[in-house]
């Protein structure tokens, strides 16, 4: 943890909601988490649990209708970005905090040439003449690992394979060396060999520049090399939130506990079937008053239908959403005593 | 795919070019367009080189003032005042071909932003733009051409008009041309916003225009730089087709008498001058007749032949 240096983005209670036919979707219902300066976060959840929304939402990039930011505050350098102009956010965009997005392949402009779409970035907030922005395309386009980058620099998306879309989409990210980077599942659409280049690339790179990461992902093994800290989201809530070790070591969520169970584990490759949490993410837009997580909980008891779970502090560091998370985080501990004889 | 493209990849527009070559009449229209806008703007100097007439030329001779048929030194004849035919057809070509051209260029500049706007901006503005259109489209649009004719044409030409009509010379005539241009770019643009504003709804939520935005480019700059050169290919087939639906327009209005005026002369023009004689000397009408409806043809043959080619559904990125 090197959050000494003290936070560069706080979210503090965020809450974004779509209109729908089908009622109001809580996509973001009550978030909040620090990012310190240098530091990685990871937010890993499901499909629909809010990950995406929740960094749309920093960037004020939510498509409004149907979706609204209802209440909340995005801390930035002190000040609220939700609260600032389209013209002062516009401003924060790409300089300060830059996105990767999900998919390579659909993020590129496929009529513009590489070194443009790189260059419109610095020219527009750099202030670059197109010579510089040029050279200083290039020069992104080196640091991220394009070989040949001078004369690749002149070729269109379409003649790049989607790794190497990825690294340019990471150049243009970079370019203007902002303060925050959000990767938002930066390695789904990518090969397996791909990934592990693409997020050594992002390691690299943070911390060459000391940028700050938002890593979001659904995929447990990505985040534990990376993260200094994890938050698990579940149907727009924070579930758990933890520094990395620590959420792997000694999970204090039912939720959590299972995601962990069903990563697969070359250790335990004797023919039983991978566990899997059983049901499905739930409608967000017609939640139980309970838990959210109730129906699918091994642990479930009439508390958990009933009333809503308390966001409970095991430790400084460490928060869990559940009305027995003590109990679980125990539990953990138990069995790695267990585990460690 | 990715591995073939590495050496060399064929861009979308190579592509589309290749397709088009391979259809046969796409090619046709193509070489005859071709050849008739070189005839057009060469050929009325080359006439003059050759016998002495221009589009407006009367022999003074009383034996030539009469409507000659084809021959050597008139290949499509001559008209009632003796003027060479084949001079006045391709001078009236000019003015078609230009009257379709600039007016598409009008309807292209009005339409793409319009449409853009509207189908970027979206929600109630999108719904009040659209709805704009849908009333204009409800008024006949010959209706509002006669009416900007009849209004702006003969004594209350705008002065911006005859400051343009002063350096280009042409007196009378040209302002009407002018205003020709202007009237038939004016409404033929509502289709073209149309045609833009429904690409651009299904470009808006594109991840790329999302990464644009999360990169800090300004609304405008996500608009014409991001989004309206992916509309172009549509654009391209839309605007050669309305090139000759612009020069069908023309040609009704000048046959009518309220296009394009004496000295000059358009298809519509010299088709309405030789239907008088149809019995006697039918070449007056054949001619330029032809020579249009061979031109709308190969435009239209050239549309279909690039829409075709630039088909979105067979585009992968």
């Amino acid at each position: 943890m090197n959050n000494q240096n003290g936070s560069i983005l706080s979210v503090i209670d965020l809450r974004t909601y779509f209109q729908t036919e089908d009622g109001v979707v809580k996509a973001v219902d009550g978030i909040s988490f620090e990012l310190g300066k240098g530091e990685t976060l990871g937010i890993v959840g499901e499909s629909g649990s809010g990950k995406s929304v929740t960094n749309l939402s920093i960037l004020r990039l939510i498509p409004t209708p149907p979706g609204k930011i209802v209440s909340g505050e995005v801390r930035f350098d002190g000040k609220d970005i939700l609260q600032q102009s389209t013209e002062e956010v516009r401003k924060i965009r790409g300089r300060r905090i830059a996105m990767i997005f999900q998919d390579p392949m659909t993020s590129l402009n496929p009529f513009i040439k590489i070194s443009r779409q790189i260059g419109e970035i610095t020219e527009l907030h750099l202030k670059h003449t197109r010579a510089q922005s040029r050279a200083h395309a290039i020069k992104m386009l080196e640091l991220v690992g394009i070989p040949d980058a001078e004369s690749r620099a002149d070729d269109y998306p379409h003649e790049f394979s989607g790794g190497m879309r990825q690294r340019v989409m990471i150049a243009m990210a970079l370019s203007c060396e902002p303060e925050v980077l959000i990767a938002d599942e930066p390695t789904t659409a990518l090969d397996v060999t791909i990934q592990a280049q693409i997020l050594e690339l992002i390691k690299d790179l943070r911390i060459r520049l000391g940028t700050s990461v938002i890593l979001i992902t659904h995929d447990l093994g990505v985040v534990a090399g990376m993260a200094d800290k994890i938050i698990v989201m579940y149907a727009g809530k924070v579930f758990e939130q933890a520094p990395t070790s620590e959420l792997f070591a000694t999970p204090a969520n039912p939720y959590t506990k299972g995601l962990l169970k069903s990563v697969p584990d070359p250790a335990h490759e004797d023919g039983t079937p991978l566990y899997q949490i059983p049901g499905l993410p739930p409608d967000v837009a017609h939640l139980p008053p309970g838990c959210p997580f109730e129906p699918r909980c091994e642990r479930a008891q009439d508390i958990c239908r009933q009333e809503f779970p308390p966001f409970i502090q095991i430790n400084e560091t460490h928060n869990s959403l559940c009305h027995f998370a003590a109990e679980v985080y125990a539990e953990s501990i138990a069995e790695r005593e267990l585990n460690n004889k | 795919m990715m591995k073939e493209e590495n050496a060399k990849g064929t861009s979308l527009w190579k592509d589309a070019w290749r397709r088009l070559l391979k259809n046969k009449l796409a090619v046709f229209g193509m070489i005859v367009m071709a050849i008739m806008i070189v005839a057009v703007i060469v050929g009325p100097t080359i006439i003059e080189q050759l016998t002495g007439y221009t589009y407006d030329y009367m022999p003074s001779d009383q034996d030539l003032i009469k409507s000659m048929p084809p021959s050597l030194t008139h290949p499509m004849g001559t008209d009632d005042t003796g003027r060479d035919i084949l001079a006045r057809v391709l001078i009236g070509g000019r003015i078609s071909l230009m009257v379709g051209i600039i007016s598409t260029f009008v309807s292209l500049i009005i339409g793409i932003s319009y449409g853009a706007i509207a189908g970027y901006l979206g929600g109630s503005i999108d719904n009040l733009m659209m709805r704009i259109v849908d009333v204009l489209y409800a008024i006949p649009y010959i209706l509002i051409v006669i009416v900007l004719l009849s209004v702006f044409g003969k004594s209350n030409t705008p002065a911006w008009i005859k400051s343009i009509v002063d350096t280009i010379g042409g007196g009378q005539g040209m302002s009407q041309i002018i205003l020709l241009f202007i009237a038939l770019g004016a409404v033929s643009w509502l289709t073209m916003a149309r045609v833009v504003r429904g690409q651009v709804l299904s470009l808006k939520n594109q991840e790329f225009v999302m990464a644009a935005k999360a990169t800090g480019v300004t609304t405008l700059g996500i608009i014409f730089k991001h989004i309206v050169p992916n509309t172009l290919g549509p654009v391209i087939v839309y605007a050669t087709l309305t090139i000759p639906s612009v020069m069908l327009s023309e040609a009704f209005l000048s046959f009518l008498g309220i296009g394009v005026q004496a000295p000059f002369a358009s298809w519509g023009s010299l088709a309405a001058d030789g239907i008088k004689n149809i019995a006697i000397f039918p070449w007056q009408l054949i001619f330029p007749g032809v020579t249009m409806a061979l031109t709308l043809f190969s435009l239209n043959f050239l549309g279909d032949g690039l829409r075709d080619a630039i088909d979105p559904q067979q585009r992968k990125f």
